[in-house]
Formats: C-alpha cells, structure tokens, sequence
C-alpha cells in the first residue's frame, strides 16, 4: 500500500501556543482591514465588499460587439446622472476554449427612494421607486454610447423577446402573409421565424447578433425577409444578457437572516455535539472552531476585497459543517481512546488521535479541496466568491480542528474537572502506580479496570 | 454466492434500476403526450426526457424572479378619500349642516361644521354609511366630528388588496402562456409583497408593463354639437361653470395620415366604464394594418349603452384611455352589447391591452423592490460551466482513489458513481430544482461522498497494520468508522437544514441537491461498498488471504 502517515507521532499539541498565535494573527489582520476600511473617511471604500443582494444595487451583465472601451461606458454612465466613483465596471474572464467574450459586469449602488414611517423597519419600508430604476440607466447608457437607432421606431433585435419579435413580424408584416385575411397562418410561420431568429441569438451568438445581415442566411427563413427586416429591425451594439436589481429592504432582509441563520447553524451543531458526546468541552471546542474559521475567512474577504453575495453565506455555511467534520473525527477518535486508555491523560490523548486520523484528515481535505480547484477554475464568474471561500475555508477549516479545537476542549475540560479525566496525567508522574495498575488489571481481566477507576490498589 | 451476498446484490439493483427509471422516464410530459415505446429506448428520446425530469432552476434555464410591492398604504388612501365624497354627499342630501370633510392622515376623517348642535346627526349619518370598520369620536370640540380606520380593519384591508392584487397578476400572467409561473405572497404579512416567477420569459419589461398596465376606460359622451378645439383653452372657455363637463385631449391615429388631434367637451360622468366590460380582446384591423380591440358588456352595462346609442345617434362618443381619448366614432345606430376600440394598435399593445381590461383594475399601485433576469444564452453558460468542473473534480478524484488505494479505489469509485445516479434520481423523484449553486453542491457531494469511503478504508489498514486477518479487518473497519459517518453526514445536513430555511431559490437548490447526497451516500458507502467487498473476499468460494487496499 502507499501509505503517507504511516507511523504519524509529531506533538501537535505541545506547540499549541505557537498556533494559537498565528490564529490570532490572521484574525487580527481581518479585523485591521476592516477597521481601516471603516473608519478611513472615505465613502467608496468599504470594510467588505457586499454583492448587490445584501448593500441594494443593480448588477448588469453587458455584452459588447467588440471588446469594450471601459473608459467610454463609464462616462456614458456618469452622464445619466450617477457619480463616477460609484459605478465598478467588472470585465468578465473568458472561458478556456471558448470565443472572446466581451463582457463586462456594471455594477451600480442604490438609487431608490425609501420611505420609512416612524417606528417602522428597515425591511417592511416602502419603496417609491422601482428596483430596476439602475437598469433603466444603463439601458440609456448604452443607447446613447452605441448610437442605437430607436429613435426611428424601428425593433432591436438584441432585445426583443420571442413573443415581442413574432408579434412585430405580424405588425409589419415583411412577407405579407397577412393579405387576404390569412391571419392564423401567418401567425404561425412568423412565429416559427422568430424562433429561429432568437435561437440563433441565443445558443450560436451568446446572446447578441453582429448585424440583420446575419440573419439573412439563416436556414429556414425565405430569403427576402432579410431585406424586409433592415426596414423595421435594427441589432444594437451591446445587449444586456442577464441583471440584478436589489432594493434596499430586501437587501436589509437578506443581511440580517444571513446573520441569523449562522448563528443558529452554530447553536445547533454546539448542542448537537455537546449532546453526542456528553460533555460541553467538545461541543465548544468545536463551535470556537468554526468561529475561528469564519472570522479569518471574512477577513480574507475583507482583505482581498471579494463580493460578498448571497452564494458566499451559502458557503460559509458548508464550511461550518465541513469543519465539524474535520473535528468531530478527532473528537469521535479520542473518545474512542477514552474507553481503553483513559487514565494516560486527555492531552495525550488528543494528540494521538490527531496523529491516528492524520491520514485520512489530510486526504480528505485534499480530495474536496481538488474538487473545490476545479470549481475555482472552471466553474465562472457567477460561482467565483463561492469557490474562493471554499478553497480558503477548507484550508483554515482542516487546520483549526488540529490546533483550536483540541486545545479549547483540553482547557476546557480541565479546569472544570469533570467526569472526564484532568488533562495532567497522574500516570506520567509515576511509574510505580502505572506498574501496579497494570498487574490489578492483567489479574482481574475486565474487573480489574473497574476496580483500578475506583481506586482500589 | 451466499445468501447474504444475494440479497444485498438485489436490493442494490432494484435501487439502481428504480434511479435509472426515474431519471430517464417519460414522466414529465404535457398532457395529451402519448408514449410510445422509443419514449422508453431510444437514446436520443432518453435524453430528452432526462432534460425534462430535472427542473431547471431560473439560473440555468435563463427566466425572470420579480418581487413586488404591494403599496397597501395607498389603498387606505383611496378608500379614505372615497369616503370623503361619500361623506360630502350625503350630509349635503340630508341638508344636514358641515363647513368641510378634511383628511388629515390616511384613514381618517374630520367633519368640521359652525352648528354644534349638528353633531350627533353628523356622527348618527355618517356612522350608518361608514360602517363597522370606522370609529367615531365626538371630540372634546363640539364642532368635530372624527372618524378613525380601526387598525385591525385597516391590517385587514390591506391584506384585502394584497390577496386581490396577487389573484389578479396571477389571472394576466396566465393569460400571458407562461409555462410554470409562481405568484405568490412572500413574506410576513406586513410586507405585502408578492414574487413572481416566470421560467423562459425573456422580455420582462413586456410583462412588467402588462402586469403594472392599469387601463382606466370611459366612454364618454362629447358634448353636441361636437367640435374639435385645437387647444384646451378653447375647449374650455364654452364650458363657463357647468361642471359637469370637462376638456379632454383627442390623440386618434389614422393610417397612412397624421393623427388627429385636438380637444373634445366631454361630459365628466362615463356612460360606460371599464368594469362594464364582459370580455375584450385584440383582433386584426377589418381594413389596412394594425389591430384593434374588440369588446363585449355585461348586461347591466349593456343596457345603459343600448338606452344612451338610441338616443344619440349622430353624436359622437369619446373612447377615452386613461383619460385620453383614443377614438370618437359618431354613432350611426343602436348598439346594445359589443363594439370595437379603433386606435391602430400594434398586435402586442391590442393583446395587452385586451388583457388587462378583462382582468380589472389593480386595487393599488405595485413597485418591483427586486429584479433578477437571466437570459437564455446566460443560463446555458451556467450549466456549461457547472458541468465542466463538475466533470473535472469527480476526474481528479477518480485518478487519486485509482492510485492510492488501488482495486479498493475501484470499489469507492463505483460506490460514487452510485451515489451520483441516486442524487439525480433523487432531484427527479423529488421535483426538486437544479439551480447553479445546486451543481456546485453536486461537486461538494462528490468530495463528502469520497470522505466515507477514505475513513472506512484508513480504518481497515489500521486494523491490517495492527496484524489483524483481512475479513476480520474490514468488518471492524466498517464497524468503527460508521459512527462517525453518521456523525459527520448529520453535522453537515442539519447545516444543509439551516441554509434551506434561510434561503432562496438558488440557496434553497444547493441545499437540497447536498441533503440528497448525503443521504445517498449513506446508503451507497456503507451498504453499497461493503456489499463490494464482500464480494472481493468470497470470490471463488474460499476466504481471500489478502486484499488490495
């Protein structure tokens, strides 16, 4: 067999003091970019960087003809109105593989009016305007930047809709299968023509066609539509493929049930643990854990200034069961151990049962943290934070069930006293009481084990 | 093959065969589908129902989410304004004594009057034609008469609105052919909101409109002898204090001309209003291009327009649009019940318009507070994305179970690919929806999945270093590590339970896509792997010396 670990014996526990430190190093450096970010006076800049679903916002996913000229489109946005600090304009990575593909995410801060009556909260407020009032601007933006020709009452194919594009086919009619009344039929060959056109749009073009001259060539369209269509259809420059729009009381909302729900998650894996393994020490040594883990990653969220959204509390919360994982296996070992070994002391225990499960704890943590890399990697912009906290949360996550889970149970454990044996072993001070509890009990088998807990020499 | 062996060799097909069923079955066909065998076989076929028994959530599939606002508040007010007029005109009918109805807030009323001894009549009145819903005090100031919306018929009221605001979107969505909308309310009944789902519908500011389209129709009639004014000035310097009439602008398009325009001395009181409508829907224009919209009254409407077109022929008879006129036709005989709205609209302006007239008024305004649409070439993006890493992650893991725990690799593998099928099996049988975060909840099930078959497999070469005999290895292998599977898979559901609870819709998918999983992988890391290796052991019918682990 290949086996690593094979004879694992390292004292992770004796250097505890080591790691702790560095713990609350990494927490500390969390705590320092949120605090400086905060407390900076400056208002673009923020301790976390929240995704449109908790701050409120418009989130626009644009895609461009050609590659686009970032500079452009954000003065054509700061001249519908909106200060230019404000606005982040985000390209999104091109696929491995995959045609260039031009896109850029725009991102705007809230621009709703809300009105709160006294005592009322932040989430049952009232909105006087629209969500999308940050769509419509963009939409405008991008009009006035591509020079689109609506003006001349004509339809942008980029963005009409199935149903919109049949029924403006049978406005204008470009084939005249209207004539003689023939209205059913029409409506059915138009119908399969706009299928045809907006799955073109769809599935070969990504979402945006170059030009109506595209269309001429489809197959199974008549080839004189393509000449009907340039008189009433034009494509813009830029089609808006996906968008967000979050107002400010649904972002409230969606902020304090994240709070919430972690915090009950926690609660509930403590007095879970705490009810299986029948002692609090473990079910707070694990629950510090997770916490620890939380932190540091938020800081590194902090830090490296990631978008916060709604997939990122989904991952956090795997990770708080992902790091249970981790420390109940060490736990479930040392309570294993308890039964045959208990008098050799607590410490000495944890430190064992880590060393045993070091194996299959390192493996594990790699396989799921490979799978998390090929999501990194492959699995795009919309599962991008959701992928990064999980790649650093694994990370943090395998390394406080080793070093903060095990030292808070021991302390905590030990200074209560309680039915679980101190974490000082007596035996290691004295080699002559081990010698003779070794003899009570080879001479009384099973018994003897009893008689040696209650003292009996 | 022992006995045993046996069984656990069926119950691990029938399982199998059951996941296979419910992933690849014709089930989710529309109604009058008829299946014929090739539904069952042919592999194109099988594909396609695949597609159709896992739900798409609005990610992938590309959609619009919208929730909205109801604004309830503004229904108060318009029930307290309407009390207002109702208060003016009985107390004027009953000659009883008032100098003014204020509103000083949303759901209330203040009847001042110069005579005190005018208020019990006032309270008396009033009271009779409010109703159980307002309370009346006669305050301190013998000159006021106040009437307060209790606030629990005022709660009631708005939940009122809220409810008949969501029957109604839910009637014009409908009729809009959506397939699989959700209408819903959402939220604590103090939010009055509403989320509206509509898979596959790419143009939301289509249905934005149809659904906020409020279509307030009068037909009015124009004051003979009929003349178009060309400014409202004009209109209104013949109408000198009689008020019941009133200016109205005329905007009627006519093919292949300019449109008219100008002003019309319209009567203020409709003879028929948009209520009176029986049906009304977007038809092609009898002559030219363009649509129209035809309708139909209900009887008591009916009536009244069969009584006035009797009356007036060779008047004209303002179509009025939220209070502007679309078309004045002159009418040329008696018309009882249907007729037809000229105004060259478009088919999709006719249809609509069709549509939010026979659905009736929305009782208060709505405003969308969240908006997320995702387009189809987005979506499909989406699930091409999920897929490839998907397909890269089980590769990597495959390629290290294979290498380091060699023909027991073998075992955990097939024990993932199991877990796999059950998984979609499960999200099939469960209608449950596949949402992007849902996929990645699929990669983070293969990853847990492989944990259980490492921990038993650690297990059992411990046991082996310790001198144990294989068979007995694996037994206690097994016996020893199933404790903390179950310890780690409840951990991970209960914080699965909690996400589910909290979130929405893409949330919600990759909570149930990692329960299912984990609740598969009991099922194929326990029971499954240990049917495997038993047997591994027995092959032949002798004890295996060794094992390759």
């Amino acid at each position: 067999m290949i086996e690593i670990f094979k004879h694992a014996n390292y004292d992770f526990l004796g250097k505890k003091w080591l790691f702790i430190g560095l713990s609350w190093l990494l927490i500390l450096a969390g705590a320092v970019s949120v605090a400086w970010r905060a407390l900076d006076g400056n208002d673009n800049t923020h301790p976390f960087n929240l995704g449109v679903d908790f701050s409120g916002g418009t989130i626009v996913n644009v895609k461009f003809r050609e590659k686009p000229d970032l500079g452009r489109l954000r003065a054509a946005i700061e001249q519908q109105g909106i200060e230019g600090p404000k606005i982040t304009l985000q390209p999104v990575g091109d696929e491995i593989g995959q045609a260039p593909k031009n896109e850029v995410l725009v991102r705007l801060p809230n621009l709703v009016n809300v009105q709160r009556r006294e005592g009322q909260s932040e989430t049952s407020a009232q909105s006087t305007d629209s969500a999308d009032i940050g769509k419509q601007k963009i939409r405008a933006a991008l009009d006035t930047l591509t020079g689109s020709a609506v003006t001349q009452g004509k339809t942008d194919l980029n963005a009409v809709g199935r149903d919109s594009l049949k029924e403006a086919l049978l406005t204008f009619d470009p084939l005249g299968l209207r004539a003689g009344g023939a209205t059913q039929s029409a409506e059915t060959r138009y119908g399969e023509i706009a299928n045809r056109i907006i799955d073109y749009r769809e599935k070969d073009r990504g979402g945006l066609i170059g030009s109506v001259d595209e269309v001429k060539n489809l197959s199974g369209i008549e080839p004189q539509l393509g000449d009907a269509l340039s008189k009433n259809f034009y494509t813009s420059a830029a089609a808006i493929r996906g968008a967000g729009a979050v107002s400010p009381q649904i972002g409230a909302e969606l902020r304090n049930r994240a709070i919430y729900v972690t915090f009950a998650a926690c609660i509930g894996m403590l007095l879970f643990i705490a009810f299986r393994f029948k002692s609090w020490g473990f079910g707070i040594g694990a629950v510090i854990a997770v916490f620890h883990d939380v932190l540091i990653t938020l800081g590194i969220f902090s830090i490296t200034q990631l978008e916060i959204d709604l997939t990122v509390i989904a991952a956090l919360l795997t990770l708080v069961g992902y790091s249970m994982n981790d420390t109940i296996v060490i736990f479930d070992r040392i309570r294993e151990m308890m039964r045959t070994r208990r008098r050799e002391g607590l410490e000495k225990l944890s430190n064992d049962a880590i060393n045993q499960t070091l194996s299959r704890t390192i493996i594990t943590s790699g396989l799921t943290f490979l799978t998390v890399v090929a999501l990194v990697l492959f699995g795009g912009a919309v599962l991008k934070s959701f992928s990064w906290c999980l790649f650093i949360g694994i990370i943090i996550g395998t390394y406080s069930s080793i070093y903060i889970a095990s030292p808070f149970m021991l302390w905590w454990e030990g200074r209560k006293g309680s039915k679980v044996v101190p974490a000082e072993a007596p035996a290691a001070a004295s080699p002559a009481a081990t010698q003779r509890l070794v003899s009570t009990a080879a001479a009384g088998g099973g018994q003897g084990r009893r008689n040696a807990r209650k003292g009996k020499r | 093959m022992n006995k045993n062996l046996r069984t656990r060799c069926i119950v691990i097909g029938a399982v199998t065969l059951v996941s296979l069923i419910f992933m690849f079955g014709p089930w989710n066909k529309e109604k009058n589908y008829t299946r014929t065998a090739s539904d069952f076989f042919s592999p194109s076929k099988l594909k396609k129902n695949l597609g159709e028994n896992i739900r798409l959530g609005l990610d992938l599939k590309g959609g619009t989410h919208l929730v909205a606002q109801v604004q309830a508040d503004d229904y108060i007010k318009a029930i307290t304004e309407g009390n207002r007029q109702k208060a003016v005109d009985t107390l004027k009918k009953g000659n009883i004594a008032f100098t003014d109805v204020k509103v000083p807030t949303n759901g209330q009323l203040v009847v001042e009057t110069a005579d005190d001894k005018a208020q019990s009549q006032i309270k008396d009145k009033l009271q009779a034609d409010f109703g159980p819903d307002w309370d009346v005090t006669t305050r301190s100031n013998p000159y006021q008469v106040a009437f307060n919306l209790k606030t629990s018929s005022a709660d009631r009221l708005r939940k009122e609105a809220t409810e008949q605001e969501r029957t109604i979107i839910e009637q014009r969505i409908n009729a809009f052919g959506v397939a699989e909308p959700v209408v819903q309310l959402r939220g604590r009944e103090e939010d009055h909101q509403i989320l509206i789902q509509m898979p596959g519908i790419d143009d939301p500011e289509r249905v934005k409109r149809l659904i906020q389209g409020d279509a307030k129709l009068e037909f009015r009639a124009v004051v003979p002898p009929a003349q178009l004014y060309p400014t409202k000035e004009a209109a209104e310097a013949t109408i000198q204090g009689q008020g019941d009439k009133e200016a109205m602008e005329v905007t009627e398009p006519r093919a292949g001309r300019a449109p008219l325009q100008g002003w019309y001395v319209v009567e203020k009181t409709p003879v028929i209003t948009g209520n009176e409508l029986r049906n009304a829907q977007g038809v092609p224009a009898q002559t030219g291009a363009g649509y129209n919209v035809a309708f139909s009254l209900k009887p008591t409407g009916a009536e009244k327009f069969s009584t006035w077109t009797g009356a007036n022929i060779g008047n004209l008879l303002a179509i009025a649009l939220n209070d502007k006129i679309k078309s004045a036709p002159s009418i040329k005989g008696q018309i009882s019940d249907n007729g037809v709205i000229e105004g060259s609209f478009t088919k999709e302006e006719a249809d609509d318009l069709g549509l939010v007239l026979r659905s009736g008024a929305l009782p208060a305004k709505i405003v969308y507070i969240e908006e997320r649409t995702v387009g189809p070439s987005l979506g499909a993006d989406s699930i091409r994305q999920g897929v490839t890493a998907s397909i890269v992650g089980l590769t990597l893991v495959v390629l290290f179970m294979l290498f380091y725990y060699r023909l027991s690799g073998v075992n955990a593998v097939v024990a993932l690919i199991l877990n796999l099928l059950i998984l979609l099996a499960g999200l099939a049988m469960f209608a449950a929806t596949l949402t992007l975060p849902g996929i990645a909840g699929v990669i983070l099930t293969i990853g847990m999945a492989v944990d259980s078959n490492v921990l038993i497999f650690e297990r059992i070469r411990e046991e082996l270093r310790a001198g144990k005999i294989v068979t007995s290895a694996v037994d206690t292998g097994f016996a020893k590590a199933l404790v903390t599977i179950i310890d780690t898979h409840v951990t991970t559901i209960v914080s699965a339970g909690f996400l589910y609870l909290f979130g929405t819709g893409p949330i919600r998918g990759f909570a149930v896509t990692l329960v299912i999983g984990l609740l598969a992988n009991l099922f194929t890391a326990v029971y499954v792997s240990r049917t495997m290796f038993i047997w591994a052991l027995n092959r032949g019918g002798r004890r295996a010396e060794t094992i390759s682990i």
